[in-house]
């Protein structure tokens, strides 16, 4: 459990938000609500649609594809973007793989932080494009 | 041991008070509309506990709130449907829940017709009512304060301290709602008054007042002030959401939006996206706020009379946090399981307001109605199935549906069941179908559960019925298959006037059942 401004404090060590403002990420941290989540419970589920985007704050993840873990994720990793830009149920499980805590924006939301905030919309893309090169490495 | 709660323990002439400090099965504490209704449910499930509450009398936090005296959540006296019976209660938000049909609906007989909303002390009435119509007693005047642990030889008990003496127990559910003031560590936060501190109206006639947040509470008091205050301020980093905006009780409800239409007309008050950098006392007297403008601004100074902190409340769980509940957000909500369990403390589970820290799968970002009456008496009555089941192994199996009446009992529920229209992808009502047995109906899961292969109704093929949302302004039915560990999401289209016993919506609901051979 953490205070706004810890919260603030922490979400600014992350690269998604590496280039706004403290009032910007006050902002954003207004915008985002924190939850927690117990190891083993489900944070997204495959299939299922109008999940939400989250960045995580604290703990372990795992992004688990028909039941088969295909990767990690830790501290200020995000996951839930794919689905909510494409508008479909997401393609994985993401389980807490120790006990987790999140920052989470509502998927209707997504659009209009994106849109105000363009630096996080790039730092997003670099983001993508960095997993999309890691994919193509791994397949070639 | 244990004593059984009910009727024959309530207060007697010689002033004998119940539940007397002891061991019992399970202990609730809480006397709002939370512990009320859990009692309840329990004791009709024939759970032994005790109800403790610290307060002199049923009500809660409507004991006290909301500061003027009317509540946000309607209750309709004249509604589509014939006031009493479960249909009833999708247009009745502030009625706790009776199985016997004397004791239910009694919000709208309380009612003086000025408003759909209760006033405060008809709610507090309301709940008063409902204990002493159920003969649902309680420990007034005993309050909580401390709790630990104790290993016997029949395992791991909590013990929980209290002015009357100590009480034990295995199982503890704590409904003592969100409401300790909570104001966030600015710098000179300290100048400012809480929410919870906040004078009669008229003592702020022609003040300038500055409202640090721009939630509910921070609306409900500019418009409560509107016709004293010489000007307002309302103040938070983030754009105040409204209601109507969210399509959702997400955001600033609509009683309390005429601040916001004051603002946007330029009428005196101001809505400002800034963080609050600090509040200083001005040596002439009343104090000024420097706000930092969101969008990076130069700092304003902007001088007050007076500051007030609606900045929101925290969860009293005393020592819980160090026992091993873990707790998160600006709330300190207990995380929880989707049955109310502390996620990381089992044996503790939570009702009332503080049920709110199990999300469930929160579609679309639209969170449950947990928070308010009419959600949490919903979870109530299901926490007390699942604490009878899981906990005292009192399981009971559910009717059997005869498979020609399926289809017509799914479109029954979408059409009117009120845990369906008030938890919408937050509670379902389950119906088993095995192949051997048949249709069953299991009751109401939390859909989290259900999902998850978590639920009381097992990990059989079975058939969750929901309502959901998505922040359209739709609601619509969604039917949830569950075949060989496997869920399936099915959404049925919604219709104009919410009517969902529609020959298109039966045609829908009976293609989805036929996916499951039924």
């Amino acid at each position: 459990m953490a205070t706004r401004d810890e919260i603030v404090d922490q979400i600014a060590g992350f690269a998604l938000f590496a280039d706004l403002t403290t009032p910007q990420l006050q902002r954003i941290a207004h915008m985002f609500e924190e939850e927690a989540y117990p190891e083993g419970a489900r944070v997204l589920r495959q299939g299922l649609s109008g999940s939400a985007f989250h960045i995580i704050l604290d703990g372990e993840a795992a992004v688990v594809i028909d039941g088969e873990q295909r990767a990690t994720l830790g501290r200020g990793d995000f996951f839930g973007e794919v689905s909510i830009l494409l508008g479909e149920p997401p393609v994985a499980d993401i389980v807490a793989a120790r006990p987790l805590r999140t920052l989470v924006l509502a998927g209707p939301q997504v659009h209009d932080v994106l849109i105000d905030n363009p630096s996080l919309m790039y730092r997003m893309l670099q983001a993508q494009a960095r997993r999309l090169r890691n994919a193509n490495r791994w397949r070639s | 041991m244990a004593q059984l709660s009910g009727p024959a323990e309530a207060d007697g002439p010689g002033g004998d008070r119940p539940f007397p400090p002891g061991a019992y099965p399970v202990i609730v504490v809480g006397s709002g509309p939370g512990g009320i209704q859990v009692s309840y449910s329990l004791r009709r499930l024939g759970v032994e506990h005790a109800l403790l509450s610290a307060d002199p009398s049923p009500g809660g936090m409507f004991r006290r709130w909301p500061f003027f005296q009317r509540l946000l959540s309607w209750t309709k006296p004249y509604a589509p449907v014939e006031r009493g019976g479960r249909a009833y209660e999708r247009y009745d938000w502030n009625s706790l829940l009776s199985d016997e049909p004397d004791q239910q609906a009694i919000m709208p007989g309380l009612m003086d017709g000025t408003s759909y909303f209760p006033s405060r002390p008809e709610m507090e009435a309301n709940i008063a009512a409902f204990a002493e119509r159920t003969g649902t007693v309680a420990r007034y005047g005993c309050r909580w304060t401390a709790t630990r642990r104790e290993e016997t030889p029949d395992g791991s008990t909590f013990v929980l301290e209290t002015t009357d003496g100590e009480y034990r127990a295995p199982v503890l559910v704590f409904a003592v709602g969100v409401a300790e003031p909570f104001s966030p560590p600015t710098p000179g936060i300290e100048l400012a008054a809480h929410y919870a501190d906040t004078r009669a109206a008229e003592t702020y006639a022609d003040r300038r007042v500055f409202i640090i947040g721009k939630q509910n509470s921070g609306f409900e008091l500019a418009s409560g002030l509107l016709p004293w205050a010489r000007r307002i301020v309302l103040c938070s980093p983030s754009p105040a959401k409204l209601s109507v905006n969210t399509r959702s009780l997400v955001g600033v409800r609509a009683r309390y939006v005429q601040p916001f239409e004051d603002h946007v007309l330029g009428g005196g008050v101001s809505v400002l996206d800034a963080s609050i950098g600090g509040i200083e006392r001005r040596p002439e007297g009343g104090f000024t706020v420097t706000a930092r403008p969101s969008d990076g601004g130069d700092d304003l100074l902007i001088e007050a009379d007076e500051v007030i902190s609606a900045t929101g409340f925290v969860t009293p769980l005393l020592d819980l946090p160090a026992l091993g509940v873990t707790t998160f957000g600006q709330s300190h909500l207990p995380a929880q399981t989707a049955y109310w369990e502390s996620s990381s403390l089992p044996g503790i589970y939570f009702a009332g307001t503080i049920g709110q820290g199990s999300a469930g799968l929160k579609k679309h970002g639209l969170p449950a109605n947990s928070g308010a009456v009419h959600g949490a008496r919903y979870n109530a009555r299901c926490l007390a199935r699942h604490i009878a089941r899981a906990r005292l192994g009192l399981a009971s199996v559910g009717p059997a549906i005869a498979p020609a009446d399926l289809l017509e009992t799914v479109v029954g529920e979408l059409t009117s069941a009120p845990e369906l229209w008030h938890q919408r992808a937050y509670l379902a009502r389950v119906i088993s179908l095995d192949a051997t047995t048949g249709p069953r109906d299991e009751g109401i899961v939390p859909l989290a559960a259900f999902v998850d292969g978590e639920g009381d109704d097992g990990q059989g093929d079975a058939l969750a019925v929901t309502l959901e949302a998505d922040g359209s302004g739709a609601i619509y039915p969604v039917l949830y298959l569950r075949r060989d560990g496997r869920v399936d999401e099915r959404p049925v289209e919604s219709d104009p006037l919410l009517r969902f016993d529609t020959p298109a919506v039966r045609e829908q609901v009976a293609a989805i059942l036929a996916e499951v051979g039924r």
